[in-house]
């Protein structure tokens, strides 16, 4: 087709924002970050402030350490979205792994605890490949389900321990809360986990059929493509990758509850829309997202700046979102 | 008969975008008269009828209904003038029951049941929900509902597809009963016997004009075949008819009564390696759900089919896959990943099976991806996204897809359809150049000219059975042509 010669320049450049989306979000980012040091001088750059430093590596530092989880989170709704799912039940399973560890390490010793939290969170994974794999459900309500299913369970299961005490093991503690040179110790689990979904997305067979049962599910079929088993092993792993999130996400806070990290499900689908992904979709891109949680959470520590009441923030959180994704949608085509 | 025609279009031309659907389209249809509306595959006969029932807006030309301009734009105010049509697909809501219906198109209900047990269907109520009742009883109360309206000119479209033989009987004898009290009839059919049997007239359509007006008597189907079949654009070199045919050998595909009904009943044939075989069909004779079970997407309801001799049976296209047959399909958005790059499209096969998740091999995707691009030629300047070429070259990824993972027996369902003369022109080529390296090839076309241009020989469906085998040597359009419509003695297999 001739469609390229009639293009007009503006049109290219979304093409070319489209084809490379974390562009203009990175952009965002520091514009976001400036505007946070214009409302409150030296929060960045302490220098401003009159005290030592240029760049703050403890605002930075703590900025990454929370954006982490979060970050984690958002590597299952890009997963699942590729595939035009979701996952609903990653929060849950968060918080289910983090309070079976919790709790389990206090009687069992901290390596069964692992393995009984990961195992818990293979059985939501498995319910929910099956349920949207073989069953047909649709993904929202599967993993809706689950996710209810699996807080009622929790609730049961600490009824059962209550008295048992908890644990946070050490190593967590340390992944969560530690700095190395300023850093957050959480970047040695994230990097390679970053680059392993990275890799997984671009330069596997696997990632290839992710984008593929997303753009036409009935192609992937007529290739051969079995779509229950690719959505079996994608639920299955973004249940474990939900589970690995609770178990930082619980070094991090060092306290257990029943809806620990049930309050960044809706944020990591924001982060994966704000990056790019497409909820019909087929496309996607994790290095997106992950600016995506840190656009969240730069908007979150400046919210808070502000002072406003809890309702205001949250609503204005809610308001910015959509604004941010309209934007972003206008500008490069993408739905 | 009255001076004024019941229905009168003339001069109707109609273009979409640089695609001429109609030239030169006329109809007339007197008080009484019933009169068959016949033309090949993409002769306009879809756009014409469109247009005739108000669908559609012609770019030039006129449509009177008793000698009035029939109202465009809208089919219901068309309804409203006098003319009615019977679509091939019932256009009946099937969520609500048969009373919500009839007021939905305001159809007095006392007349409509009269028609309804006219037309033999007895056990009907009106509370009955539309989506329990069978096909076949929702065409007689499409049909019925349009006689309930007491139309000027009726309009049937393929009336008689999916009918049991009594109700085609009862179908036709009130169709008749009509004319004879003054009502005209417009018949679209493709069936031969029922048109000599029903039609006094036929209006022979070609390239989207109207190419004859003839009565039907003794002798007329040869006279509408040459018509329809006209002088044709030269496409190519005609396939040299095989001489060394491999008698005896074992075939690569064999099918033996295959059924799926209520689609297809009896399609038995051997398809050998190095082999192209055609399948001639017209519309709905059910060849889209024989390639739809050889290719794995559906099951039969009887029969068998063997592979090397070897009886197979499929629960997924990749049982098909493995069995090596692979399918390309008639409509190109079932086979593409729009969004995604030609590699991606072309490579897809490689990464189905588990065993294939991990890494991808580079390497090998490079090297057959190349050769398929190559071989097709496939323009590949817009190739970060399979939307943004041409219709041609998509459909040529769709092919390049199974010669990178290599051919051993190709489904292709009407790979020229939509696609330009020249990419047609290098796909006759290829199918012959697999062939003789030794794939075994199931070529359907719903262009007939194709068919010698490609094919050593071609099993011919009509009504969902094959009914006939036709060597490539002596498959001339007008032999195909009559086979198609059912002409040629029903006998034979492969």
């Amino acid at each position: 087709m001739s469609a390229q010669n009639t293009d007009t320049p503006l049109t290219r450049f979304g093409r070319y924002l489209r084809d490379n989306p974390i562009i203009p979000l990175l952009v965002f980012l520091f514009l976001m970050i400036a505007l946070l040091e214009v409302l409150r001088p030296g929060i960045v750059m302490p220098i401003r402030a009159g005290r030592d430093g240029l760049i703050s590596s403890f605002w930075v530092g703590n900025l990454i350490k929370f954006a982490i989880p979060l970050a984690m989170l958002a590597a299952c709704q890009v997963l699942t979205m590729l595939t035009a799912g979701i996952d609903l039940s990653v929060g849950v399973v968060a918080t289910v792994s983090a309070f079976v560890c919790a709790t389990l390490s206090a009687v069992w010793g901290v390596a069964p605890a692992v393995f009984v939290a990961l195992a818990a969170a293979l059985a939501v994974g498995v319910v929910n490949g099956i349920g949207v794999g073989l069953v047909r459900v649709h993904p929202l309500i599967m993993t809706l389900g689950t996710g209810l299913i699996a807080t009622g369970c929790l609730q049961v299961y600490q009824r059962l321990v209550i008295n048992a005490g908890t644990h946070i093991p050490e190593f967590l503690a340390w992944l969560g809360t530690g700095r190395t040179a300023g850093m957050p110790n959480g970047l040695i689990v994230f990097v390679p986990f970053a680059l392993f979904i990275l890799w997984l997305m671009r330069y596997t067979g696997f990632g290839r059929l992710l984008f593929a049962l997303g753009s036409n599910e009935h192609a992937a079929k007529l290739s051969g493509v079995r779509a229950w088993q690719v959505y079996l092993a994608l639920y299955v792993l973004s249940s474990l990758i939900a589970a690995l999130a609770g178990l930082l996400y619980l070094g991090m806070i060092r306290q257990t509850s029943l809806s620990l990290a049930n309050p960044l499900l809706l944020p990591s689908v924001a982060a994966a829309v704000i990056g790019g992904t497409s909820i019909f979709g087929g496309r996607g891109s994790y290095a997106g997202a992950i600016v995506g949680a840190l656009i969240l959470r730069v908007l979150d520590t400046m919210l808070t700046l502000l002072q406003m009441p809890e309702g205001a923030r949250t609503a204005l959180f809610g308001l910015i979102i959509l604004a941010v994704t309209a934007l972003y949608v206008r500008i490069t085509g993408t739905r | 008969m009255t001076n004024t025609a019941l229905l009168d279009a003339s001069g109707v031309a109609k273009s979409f975008g640089a695609v001429r659907a109609l030239t030169d389209a006329r109809l007339t249809v007197a008080e009484g008269e019933i009169v068959a509306l016949m033309g090949a595959n993409g002769a306009g006969k879809s756009t014409f009828v469109k247009i005739i029932t108000g669908a559609l807006k012609p770019d030039a030309g006129h449509v009177l209904i008793r000698g009035k301009p029939a109202p465009v734009g809208s089919p219901a105010e068309a309804r409203r003038s006098g003319l009615v049509p019977v679509y091939q697909e019932p256009s009946l809501i099937p969520d609500l029951d048969v009373a919500d219906n009839l007021r939905l198109t305001s159809t007095p209900s006392d007349p409509f049941r009269h028609w309804v047990s006219e037309l033999g269907i007895t056990d009907l109520a009106l509370s009955d929900m539309i989506c329990d009742l069978p096909l076949a009883t929702l065409r007689i109360l499409d049909l019925a509902r349009a006689l309930a309206a007491e139309p000027d000119v009726l309009l049937l479209d393929e009336m008689t597809a999916a009918l049991p033989t009594d109700l085609v009987d009862r179908v036709l004898k009130t169709v008749r009963g009509k004319a004879n009290d003054g009502m005209g009839v417009i018949y679209v059919s493709h069936r031969f016997t029922e048109i000599s049997d029903l039609c006094d007239r036929a209006t022979v359509l070609r390239d989207g004009q109207t190419v004859g007006d003839l009565d039907i008597e003794d002798g007329v189907e040869d006279r509408v075949v040459e018509l329809m079949l006209g002088q044709k654009l030269d496409l190519g070199q005609r396939a040299m008819a095989r001489t060394t045919f491999p008698q005896g050998q074992t075939p690569r595909l064999r099918v033996r009564t295959l059924a799926a009904e209520p689609k297809f009943s009896d399609v038995s044939f051997d398809l050998y390696p190095g082999e192209v075989l055609g399948v001639v069909a017209l519309e709905g004779q059910g060849q889209d759900e024989l390639f739809d079970v050889l290719a794995g997407f559906e099951k039969p309801s009887a029969g068998r089919v063997e592979v090397d001799g070897k009886p197979v049976s499929f629960t997924h296209p990749a049982d098909a896959i493995a069995a090596g047959l692979t399918f390309v399909p008639g409509n190109r958005a079932d086979a593409l990943l729009s969004q995604r790059s030609v590699k991606e499209n072309i490579a897809l096969p490689f990464s189905a099976r588990p065993a294939n998740w991990g890494p991808l091999n580079r390497r090998h995707e490079r090297a057959r991806v190349g050769y398929a691009i190559e071989k097709l030629q496939i323009d590949t300047r817009a190739q970060g996204e399979v939307q943004r070429l041409s219709g041609g070259n998509q459909q040529k990824v769709t092919i390049g897809r199974w010669l990178a993972t290599g051919v051993e027996t190709l489904l292709l369902f009407d790979p020229t359809r939509g696609i330009d003369v020249r990419t047609k022109r290098q796909i006759y080529p290829l199918v012959r150049e697999l062939a003789e390296q030794g794939a075994a090839i199931l070529f359907y076309t719903s262009e007939l000219e194709e068919v010698p241009l490609a094919c050593d020989r071609a099993v011919v469906i009509f009504n969902g059975r094959v009914v006939d085998v036709i060597d490539g040597a002596e498959a001339d359009e007008q032999t195909l042509m009559r086979a198609a419509y059912g002409l040629t003695a029903a006998e034979g297999a492969a």
